[in-house]
């Protein structure tokens, strides 16, 4: 049976990896058999309108799913389907209470315009009572007005006539209002790096957030991963190298608890908190085997916070210090010392991580900056065994950001990572030196530094 | 930090991992705060095949509960709903709020302050 999604316009390439997840999840078949950045609609197979409901049911960047009752590129084919398709189906739909609306992408339509554009299905004699509110089904007609999409960024001259038309039955709404609810500007507890609530939402749905399981975020900072894959039904676990960003200031903070937990109080989610603590990456304190079954993360990229891990700046161990008469790392209030660390050392850490941690088919859902003057070929960081699902692009005006989704092989398995980043990290000492995405964040306004040389 | 995270960390120097001495971390001055959590059986079920039974037996026996069956439930006993709430009481529902987890390779203690382990390491033994 064919359905018709109609997703929001925004965040386009996450939007097929995320429906593609969701169908995962549910264990049920999807084949896409049309899709398109630039439109809203999209034509899938599914075996019926249960796993239609299970997978948009939990979608982010969905609105909503149709099933769908005839496709045209002007009315009269429109109608043709319509009737070849649903002519058997309409006595059952008589009696009903019912609605009928119509949606526009990038054209529009007067109320008059539309009226008659419902009256022109008349045929399939619906009697019913017409119900704005919850009626019994709800029909929808989507007009497409963009259907060469070079074309239309170049700015075609408007189309007075939609180029696509679309008639369905609606099934079910999509998850997408629990954004408003999980808005950063009215939760509690936040800082400047928190990731926005639709994207971590959308990267809970990537990793496959879902009750009875484990996901662990190792860069937790104010919890918006967890907060999301809360919302899901996980169980979570966090950790931070600087326990400060979870713990909050004392003015931040509630009957002395952590003021992250207040993010969770808020949505009624403090079940699905499982721990925090403080380690690092490098050293983590988690048993060497498959503990968890998801693993959702943005590393700081080192532009806003400081990318470091345990150790000293020099390499050289120090031998524990004494101070009156006790050892000083035993001492409250003692801080260990951190060294910048590399940027794709990190990367390279989290995958070996998440190789060692994960169930089988359990995933790694990672977040990575680039800046937009690096090579069109963008090299994903890769892993034997993690098979990369998707990457899906959030571009911003002179750096975008990617959400890398992996998952982790069964035993046996390897994948192919010939294609895979094969770069060491640079040497130094300096955060600029380790950090090419930090590096060229910070030049990409002013001269780089061998320009002013030869200006010279 | 509640039982079932200490069931799944060790101690953080990568020398004591390998070694079986290094887990379970044991605690010292432990205090601790019951908290109560929605039961979930799925998780449960979900989670025991991870646990190390023999770690969160001892563990148990160091806090001073009641001992757990010899051998991990598994197959129909995971369906004893019983079963399944002493494991949610014990695993999710115990904080431990303050005191210290100690390794018994290297003898490196992590504070626990306010419900919050701390295994950061000093750079001697980074």
């Amino acid at each position: 049976m064919e359905y018709l999604i109609r997703f929001a316009q925004v965040h386009e390439t996450f939007r097929q990896p995320e429906i593609q997840a969701l169908a995962t999840l549910a264990g049920v078949d999807l084949e896409i058999v049309s899709y398109d950045d630039y439109s809203p609609y999209c034509i899938v197979k599914l075996q019926d309108e249960a796993a239609a409901r299970a997978i948009i049911t939990r979608s982010i960047l969905a609105k909503d799913i149709s099933e769908l009752w005839g496709q045209g590129t002007n009315y009269e084919g429109l109608h043709a389907q319509v009737h070849q398709r649903t002519q058997h189906r309409w006595t059952y739909y008589r009696e009903k209470s019912f609605a009928f609306a119509v949606d526009t992408f990038a054209g529009k339509r007067s109320q008059s315009k539309k009226s008659e554009i419902i009256k022109s299905f008349a045929y399939m004699g619906l009697e019913g009572p017409i119900r704005l509110r919850n009626p019994d089904e709800q029909f929808y007609v989507m007009e497409e007005y963009v259907s060469d999409p070079e074309a239309s960024i170049l700015g075609t001259p408007k189309v007075s006539d939609p180029r696509k038309i679309f008639m369905g039955r609606l099934i079910a709404n999509s998850n997408r209002d629990i954004i408003v609810k999980h808005d950063l500007k009215k939760r509690r507890y936040i800082s400047t790096t928190s990731m926005d609530a639709e994207l971590s939402l959308v990267t809970a749905n990537m990793a496959l957030a879902a009750p009875g399981k484990v996901f662990y975020d190792p860069f937790v900072g104010t919890g918006s991963f967890l907060v999301a894959a809360a919302h899901f039904g996980a169980l979570t676990l966090g950790s931070d190298i600087d326990p400060r960003s979870f713990r909050g200031k004392d003015s931040e903070r509630e009957k002395g608890e952590v003021a992250l937990m207040r993010n969770f109080k808020q949505y009624d989610l403090e079940s699905k908190m499982m721990d925090l603590f403080s380690s690092d990456l490098t050293n983590t304190p988690l048993r060497n085997c498959q503990l968890l079954d998801g693993i959702t993360c943005d590393p700081p990229y080192g532009v806003r916070e400081g990318l470091r891990v345990l150790g000293t700046r020099d390499g050289v161990l120090k031998e524990p210090r004494i101070i009156d008469g006790v050892l000083a790392h035993t001492r409250p209030g003692y801080v260990p010392p951190k060294k910048p660390y590399g940027f794709e050392a990190l990367q390279k850490d989290v995958l070996e991580f998440a190789a060692r941690n994960l169930v089988p088919n359990g995933r790694l859902a990672m977040w990575m900056p680039t800046s937009n003057d690096e090579a069109i070929e963008f090299p994903v960081p890769m892993h034997p065994n993690l098979e990369v699902i998707s990457v899906s692009v959030q571009y911003f005006q002179a750096w975008s950001r990617r959400l890398m989704t992996y998952r982790r092989l069964p035993e046996g398995e390897l994948s192919d990572t010939t294609q895979g980043r094969d770069k060491t990290d640079a040497r130094g000492i300096c955060a600029d030196e380790l950090n090419s995405f930090r590096r060229k964040y910070f030049t990409r306004n002013g001269p780089k530094p061998e320009n002013v040389e030869l200006a010279q | 930090m509640k039982i079932i995270t200490v069931n799944f960390v060790t101690c953080a120097v990568k020398e004591c991992k390998t070694s079986p001495s290094s887990f379970p971390l044991h605690f010292h001055d432990a205090e601790l705060e019951l908290q109560e959590v929605d039961f979930q059986p799925e998780f449960i079920r979900n989670v025991i095949p991870r646990i190390d039974w023999e770690g969160l037996r001892a563990t148990a026996n160091e806090l001073g509960f009641p001992s757990l069956p010899e051998s991990k439930p598994e197959g129909e006993a995971l369906n004893n709903e019983q079963t399944l709430k002493d494991l949610h009481r014990l695993l999710l529902e115990t904080q431990v709020m303050d005191g210290k987890l100690v390794c018994g390779n290297c003898g490196h203690e992590y504070v626990i302050k306010e419900g919050i382990a701390n295994f950061l390491l000093p750079s001697h033994l980074v």
